[in-house]
């Protein structure tokens, strides 16, 4: 997200969900909507149905390929090498909005100075795709109009995440497509509110709102709000946190709803750092792989169970109402917090009601500023809404951008590998994926259904690789990076490429991310779950492995 | 849309804009049409010949769900003989069909039930009509719902779902004549088929042949939005007895308008889940009794938990959210400042988010909060 706010001022969503369904192009990279967002995905269904183009570009082969007029399958980690391409096409070929481009953007020149060296031969060298569909995907993102780009994780989750998401950006401001209905950036967030719990400043170097932690004057406003005294320092991200607690500098860690035990990067890592605290407290609905460690378990209430908010990718915040009273004698996450900080002494947490606490959000958050429970009672209002009168915004940028200088910045880009590379020893680049019937590690699984439908993690594979191993479909493999191995069954499928295998990460039974590694995102600091190089194994069972020899077959 | 076409139906004036159907224009009027196989938002198929209608000039009956009206157009929507042809149309469909209406967790919202008394039905014919009655194999193999090929009245209203709600055709229309029925590719059990278990089909299923497993009817409902992805879909939560019971899509809500996908209509589940925690838990000093100051009373000041003691022989004990609480308010305050981290979650309300970085920053004294936006 870091990437986008450079770029156009927010990290998020430029438009609308409801959006998409008239869009003239759409442009999805990096994203298996169809299976993370399949409301989304039905969207996009009906907009092809409608005469929409689509241009699909991903490694393995999506459901949307189906339907879409261009299918690029670019190698995993060659996103900037294939949008740098596509924008050198749209400039040479003279399709860009010149007067967009000359009004409201900033950094024209350095972009193509960057972009014109180097040609469609190179591109199509490390991208594996054709240059003929560059050309193509790239002369129909530029003519047909509005166009939109819907991206996700598979554009993010890399260790130059940040300029994958400049080049799409890049890509959108060269045909102004921005700040119109049905066109845009649009990253399609993962979490139910993740949105919100960044837009509240559950975030290092952020106060509620996106307000810098650093800036003297935002830090004022928010110690004379809540009357106290605020650490200048912007905090650790999330995938440092853990090398500062395996260095031993932090001693206590308390987290609330999260299994980083299962989903972050290189958990053995993670295991071995958690370790090293003193206290871990850990407030959730299960006992999760990381409740098991913690030192306090705090049953938490699930959604059904309170009121408040959640703010959607779109940026639309909407009510969240108990349905029945928390299970077991198990409390809401509020309520939790609130009595432990009256507990510690603390002043401003009297909060009778998530109500009075979003009223306290509204004062202090210029984005939220118009939001009451009131207002989002039948339908939910897009941030930002300012005052109580405004209707909310479908689509950001209708004016000016947010950036300082009010004008869209180009990013002059170059094409970096993945930090890891398929060597001798691990020949298989890993990319992770998502399933359609499980989210994350812990909620869906708790699902009966959900693992009778997906009980177990399923190694996909191409047929033109696992011929070689002799594995066949079902058959159990080992999969192994250099941080750990994993087994699972292998399903032989087309989806895959060669050379690219994919697993999930939600089953601890399989804890697919001891193999991913924590090479990060200097700026987003995100870790590459998307690349990482493995060896795959059949997995030989010595007691069948002797009935079946002499025929290249366990018997 | 302007309204430029006129026509009237059971001599009442009507006017709908041009490429309306004659179903339509009834339904604008408050004229009462009886369909089966007509779904809104779906295209029409024409396939029950229930709602067929007479128009003046021209010969036969037509099909209301997919005739367009024209200007001039004289309609009418019941008489004797349109009577007459529903009722026979009826009889047919209700030939095959297994009745067990009692025990059906469709009756009461059964559309065919309702047709039967609207139209009505000659019983001896019907007797002499029906057939020895079907006897396919139920398929359970979806966790979410069960398929009773017995009952389905062949509409395609699950096919026509499937295409164009949901994007991912998984069944259409096998075999011929009698043999007729809706099935999945190479007439696979639901579960090995490319069915996403969205439930979309069920939830528009006119009888009981698509029907939830374990049907309960809620006793209220409640409006909210749904736990999973960053959709953001407007949900109904069904509620019985304090317990979930149902899902089913918001229809007023702008991202989904009433759709919804597997974890929506079935994930809620995990709210009930056995697993779930009851109580607060501690790790417990060994024995609990000789270290009255751990749990029953707050540490010393100045003297935090020495870990070894704690992680290498603590068990879990439930403790009060009394205990607890005063048990980590006092831990807690030994680590205020940088040493201390917190990991909030995107699956916690705005509210949650807010007053948990307001508790790290105000009370704790650091900045070290983050989520799990990155992964």
């Amino acid at each position: 997200m870091a990437g986008l706010a450079a770029a156009l001022g927010s990290g998020a969503m430029t438009n609308a969900v409801s959006e998409i369904g008239e869009a003239a192009c759409i442009f999805v990279i990096g994203s298996n909507t169809s299976a993370a967002h399949p409301i989304i995905g039905r969207q996009i269904a009906r907009a092809v149905k409608q005469g929409a183009k689509l241009i699909a570009a991903d490694p393995r082969r999506t459901v949307l390929r189906r339907m879409a007029d261009v299918w690029i399958r670019h190698e995993p980690g060659t996103d900037v090498a294939l949008l740098n391409a596509m924008a050198r096409v749209i400039i040479k070929k003279k399709l860009f909005d010149t007067s967009f481009v000359e009004e409201r953007c900033e950094g024209f020149e350095a972009f193509e100075a960057a972009v014109k060296d180097g040609d469609l031969a190179e591109a199509e060298q490390i991208t594996s795709v054709p240059a003929q569909k560059i050309v193509e995907a790239a002369r129909m993102y530029a003519t047909f109009s509005p166009a939109t780009i819907l991206y996700a994780m598979g554009i993010t989750q890399h260790s130059h995440g940040t300029d994958n998401v400049r080049a799409v950006a890049n890509l959108a401001l060269l045909t102004g497509n921005l700040g119109k209905p049905s066109s845009g950036v649009n990253p399609l967030r993962g979490q139910n509110n993740v949105q919100g719990a960044c837009d509240m400043g559950a975030l290092p170097n952020v106060l509620p709102g996106y307000q810098k932690v650093e800036d003297q004057n935002i830090r004022k406003k928010f110690e004379k709000a809540w009357n106290c005294q605020l650490n200048p320092s912007p905090g650790l991200v999330l995938t440092e946190l853990f090398e500062s607690v395996h260095a031993g500098n932090v001693k206590a860690l308390y987290i609330m709803g999260e299994n980083p035990m299962v989903s972050e990067a290189n958990t053995s890592f993670v295991q071995e750092a958690i370790s090293h605290l003193e206290l871990l407290v850990v407030q959730d609905l299960f006992l999760t792989e990381t409740a098991q460690m913690a030192d306090v378990v705090l049953p938490a209430a699930s959604f059904a169970e309170k009121d408040g908010t959640f703010t959607n990718t779109e940026r639309r915040v909407q009510r969240v109402r108990k349905a029945i009273e928390p299970v077991g004698n198990s409390l809401p996450d509020w309520v939790i917090i609130r009595d432990l900080a009256k507990n510690m002494g603390a002043k401003g947490f009297d909060f009778n009601s998530p109500e009075e606490i979003m009223e306290e959000i509204r004062g202090l958050t210029p984005s939220y500023g118009g939001i009451t429970y009131g207002r989002i009672s039948k339908v939910g209002l897009q941030w930002p809404c300012p005052d109580l009168d405004h209707p909310g915004t479908p689509y950001l940028f209708a004016e000016k951008f947010s950036t300082p200088s009010g004008r869209g910045q180009f990013a002059p880009l170059s094409y970096t590998p993945p930090a890891e590379v398929v060597s001798h020893e691990y020949p298989f680049i890993l990319t992770t994926r998502r399933s359609y019937f499980h989210f994350h590690s812990t909620l869906s699984r708790k699902v009966d259904g959900m693992n009778v439908l997906r009980g177990e993690e399923r190694v996909e594979i191409n047929p033109v690789d696992a011929a070689p191993l002799e594995i066949e479909d079902g058959d159990a493999v080992k999969v192994t990076s250099k941080r750990g191995t994993v087994q699972a069954k292998a399903k032989i499928t087309q989806t895959t490429p060669p050379g690219v295998i994919s697993m999930t990460f939600h089953y601890p039974e399989t804890r697919t991310n001891l193999l991913t590694h924590g090479a990060l995102d200097p700026v987003a600091k995100i870790p590459e779950f998307k690349v990482c190089a493995v060896k795959v194994e059949r997995e030989i069972d010595f007691g069948t492995q002797y009935l079946g020899w002499g025929t290249g077959k366990i018997g | 849309m302007t309204n430029n076409i006129s026509l009237t139906i059971n001599g009442l004036d009507v006017k709908v804009p041009e490429g309306a159907t004659i179903l339509e224009a009834a339904q604008s009027a408050g004229v009462y049409i009886p369909t089966l196989c007509y779904c809104p938002g779906l295209t029409s198929e024409g396939a029950c010949r229930i709602c067929l209608v007479k128009i003046e000039k021209k010969k036969k009956l037509h099909p209301a769900c997919r005739t367009p009206v024209e200007d001039g157009m004289v309609v009418i929507t019941d008489d004797a003989e349109i009577d007459q042809v529903r009722r026979v149309t009826l009889e047919l469909i209700l030939s095959d069909h297994d009745f067990n209406c009692l025990l059906c967790p469709k009756s009461g919202t059964c559309r065919l039930q309702a047709l039967v008394n609207h139209i009505g039905f000659d019983e001896r014919r019907f007797n002499r009509l029906n057939r020895v009655a079907k006897d396919l194999p139920v398929d359970t193999s979806n966790p979410f719902f069960d398929f009773n090929p017995n009952k389905c009245i062949h509409c395609g209203i699950c096919i026509r779902t499937c295409r164009e709600i949901v994007g991912v055709d998984a069944i259409n229309m096998a075999y011929r004549g009698y043999d007729l029925k809706v099935s999945t590719f190479g007439d696979q059990p639901f579960k090995e088929s490319a069915c996403v278990s969205c439930g979309e089909c069920v939830e528009r299923c006119p009888v009981g042949a698509l029907i939830p497993k374990d049907v309960k009817h809620p006793t209220r409902e409640v409006k909210t939005i749904c736990a999973y992805c960053g959709v953001g879909c407007g949900l109904y939560l069904g509620v019985r007895g304090g317990t979930i019971v149902k899902a089913r899509g918001d229809h007023s809500n702008p991202v989904n308008r009433g759709e919804l996908c597997v974890r929506g209509r079935s994930g809620y589940r995990f709210v009930n889940s056995p697993d779930r925690l009851s109580s607060p838990l501690v790790r417990a000093y060994d024995p609990l009794e000789s270290k009255p100051q751990g749990i029953n009373g707050a540490p010393e000041a100045g003297k935090p938990l020495t870990r070894p003691l704690v992680k290498e022989r603590g068990e879990f004990v439930e403790v009060s959210w009394d205990q607890a609480i005063k048990y980590l308010a006092s831990t807690l305050v030994h680590y205020k400042g940088d040493q201390f981290a917190a990991l909030s979650s995107a699956k916690c309300t705005n509210e949650e988010n807010y007053l948990f970085q307001k508790f790290v920053r105000v009370v704790m004294g650091t900045n070290n909060i983050d989520h799990c936006a990155r992964l």
